[in-house]
């Protein structure tokens, strides 16, 4: 990857990684200190959140951080539906490079399930794939739904008056099962499908470099590589080698961001099979 | 001549012995004390009353107490001292020629004393055992009474004899006891008069008066021996779990409500039980006066809630998402996460387990490292439909 010879392409924006920088962090927090609440009777969940500072500073950088991710995530909306509305960015909307899903996503997955059984060939991804778009629209569903109930308990007396105060009993269940779904499904199928995964392995830094090989390109996004050749798109996306440091700058807060993941997946599991 | 001397000798001692016994001392010169003593004033047969002429028996008759205190002894006949063959009157009140007066600070009885005499007996392991009781005096010593009182010297402050009488301490199996169930907030109420005025109108207090022997009293939640200042937080931490000992479905629905999480956490400053319920004054919500009347919630959940109106409090600190009947909106959206995550986290468990055995360990596993799309098994020849 940091073969100084190989040609790189753009796929990330700055924005863009900052914004997955602002996303991970936020929800790290959010996960850190929602699971000391959650789990609130296991034993080494009280002494973690006396080691934080009691509970008044666990519901703090709860509060810390969901503020934070509700500003990043408006910014993120605000900037979409300007580049629609303002700029005409059709391409966010439908199409190879839109996050929006179309059919070739459920091809996509009947074939890998086939591909994985050995029922077929290995589809050919787009620039998306299937969960890399469950792992955006995840975001909006967890925003929709952990987003809300958190405030309406925040401001749960405010609330009230828009809402029938038996919806708070509702509002902390999905908060909290929804949580455990979103952590669930970042520790275990982000890590893996975007980390994890032997073509992958041990950790795809385009996230934090914002530029893929040439040869990632051609094997992680066949349909795009193919397309953007055909196109004469591909000239317009060359980028420099990234740095050394970029590199393992990305390495090193991956894998951090990947271990505290999987540590507090462990203490979430066992808090709660234990009950 | 010589009996005359004797005869005359021993008219004298009589004689002595009559007027104030002072010559007794002659013999008995350790027994000097009791002129100090609260019986000071009496003479040596006041009590040796068997005693007659010199010489004496070398075993004249025990003395009788109860030849002057017999109220007290009669007390004592009855209480679970005499019944369990325990103590007598010198066990407590100490050595029969040096007794003082209950008043005085360096006596035995004083009321500052008296855990001290006491626990001779209740602070020992081995008679506690023996006799089925629990080792009070330890207990007793680090309570907020035993502190007040031995530590500060505050003489209001509940010493043994306060709850459990003198003479005739009855086991509190015994429907006369101070210390019977029915009899404890009478017996606190001494001093702690206006808690019991509370007590006694509440749902717990109507229940004890019409003979209820499952409602508590103040020792079910303050215990006896071991009571703490209620504003301290370790104490208060407490509560949840005293009154879950009871109340254990209200126990099992708070578990689940944020005031729960948070106070699991540590965190003193959240709802619990007595938080909304009230404490000594306690009443069911079907009671007007009730603190969690429909009627008073608003009031009741404001204390904390700023702003807390009529729809904020239908929030139900006690709802169970297990009662479909009752929470059906709960109810549901919980058996709506569950198949969701089951769902969601099941399907793309089995997706990431799949993808990873074959990309590892089965036959054309993908490349490991830069190898042209053509080729593999993904190769161009065969273009997926778009």
């Amino acid at each position: 990857m940091e073969d100084a010879k190989a040609r790189y392409y753009v796929r990330f924006s700055l924005a863009q990684r900052y914004l997955h920088g602002a996303l991970f962090t936020t929800f790290l927090g959010l996960a850190f200190t929602g699971m000391m609440l959650r789990f609130s009777t296991a034993h080494y969940m009280q002494t973690l959140a006396k080691a934080v500072g009691g509970f008044g500073a666990v519901l703090f950088f709860h509060k810390f951080f969901a503020f934070w991710l509700t500003v990043a995530f408006l910014i993120h909306v605000a900037d979409i539906v300007y580049r629609v509305a303002a700029k005409r960015e059709w391409g966010l909307l439908y199409g190879p490079s839109s996050m929006v899903p179309r059919w070739k996503d459920i091809q996509d997955l009947f074939g890998n399930l086939k591909w994985f059984l050995h029922l077929g060939a290995k589809p050919r991804i787009d620039r998306y794939g299937y969960w890399d778009k469950l792992d955006y629209w995840g975001v909006f569903w967890g925003m929709g739904i952990i987003g809300f109930s958190g405030y309406a308990m925040w401001f749960g007396s405010f609330f009230a008056r828009l809402i029938p105060g038996s919806w708070l009993n509702i509002a902390l269940l999905i908060h909290g099962e929804e949580a455990i779904l979103a952590t669930g499904w970042i520790f275990v199928i982000h890590f893996f499908n975007t980390h994890l995964r032997s073509d992958n392995f041990p950790m795809d830094l385009t996230i934090f470099t914002g530029r893929l090989s040439e040869e990632e390109l051609q094997r992680l996004h066949p349909e795009e590589y193919e397309r953007l050749v055909k196109t004469g798109g591909l000239n317009a996306l060359a980028a420099e080698a990234p740095p050394r440091w970029l590199n393992n700058f990305g390495r090193v807060i991956g894998t951090t961001a990947v271990l505290a993941g999987v540590i507090m997946l462990i203490l979430g599991t066992v808090a709660f099979v234990r009950g | 001549m010589k009996s005359c001397t004797v005869a005359l000798l021993m008219f004298i001692v009589n004689a002595g012995l009559r007027a104030a016994g002072t010559d007794c001392l002659s013999c008995h010169a350790e027994k000097a004390s009791l002129k100090g003593s609260v019986h000071g004033s009496l003479s040596c047969r006041g009590c040796h009353a068997s005693i007659q002429s010199f010489p004496h028996p070398d075993k004249p008759t025990p003395v009788n107490c109860a030849s002057c205190h017999s109220d007290s002894a009669a007390a004592l006949g009855q209480s679970v001292h005499t019944a369990s063959g325990g103590a007598t009157c010198t066990n407590c009140h100490g050595d029969a020629h040096s007794i003082l007066s209950s008043k005085d600070p360096k006596s035995s009885t004083y009321p500052a004393n008296l855990p001290h005499t006491c626990g001779v007996c209740h602070g020992n392991a081995q008679l506690a055992k023996r006799v089925g009781l629990q080792e009070v005096y330890s207990l007793y010593m680090d309570s907020i009474h035993g502190f007040a009182l031995t530590q500060d010297g505050l003489l209001v402050a509940a010493s043994c004899a306060s709850c459990h009488g003198s003479h005739g301490i009855l086991s509190s199996k015994d429907a006369k006891s101070k210390t019977n169930h029915a009899n404890i907030p009478a017996t606190c109420g001494t001093c702690h008069a206006g808690p019991l005025k509370d007590f006694s109108s509440s749902i717990h207090g109507q229940l004890v008066a019409a003979g209820s022997e499952d409602a508590p009293v103040c020792t079910n939640c303050h215990t006896a021996h071991q009571i703490t200042k209620v504003a301290s937080v370790e104490w208060q931490m407490k509560t949840t779990a005293t009154c879950g000992g009871c109340h254990k479905d209200q126990l099992a629905t708070y578990r689940d409500t944020f005031h729960a999480q948070v106070s699991a956490l540590g965190y003193e400053q959240t709802a619990r039980c007595w938080d909304c319920h009230g404490f000594h004054d306690i009443l069911p919500a079907s009671d007007p006066k009730s603190t969690v009347a429909p009627a008073n919630l608003t009031k009741t959940c404001g204390k904390c809630h700023d702003g807390a109106n009529a729809s904020f409090v239908k929030y139900d600190p006690h709802a169970d998402s297990h009662d479909a009947v009752h929470y059906p909106a709960l109810h549901y959206s919980a058996v709506f996460m569950n198949l969701l995550l089951a769902s969601v986290l099941g399907f793309f468990a089995l997706h990431t387990i799949l993808w990873f055995v074959r990309s590892r360990f089965g036959p054309n596993a993908e490349p490991k490292e830069s190898q042209p799309t053509a080729g593999s098994d993904a190769g161009p020849e065969e273009p997926q439909p778009k």
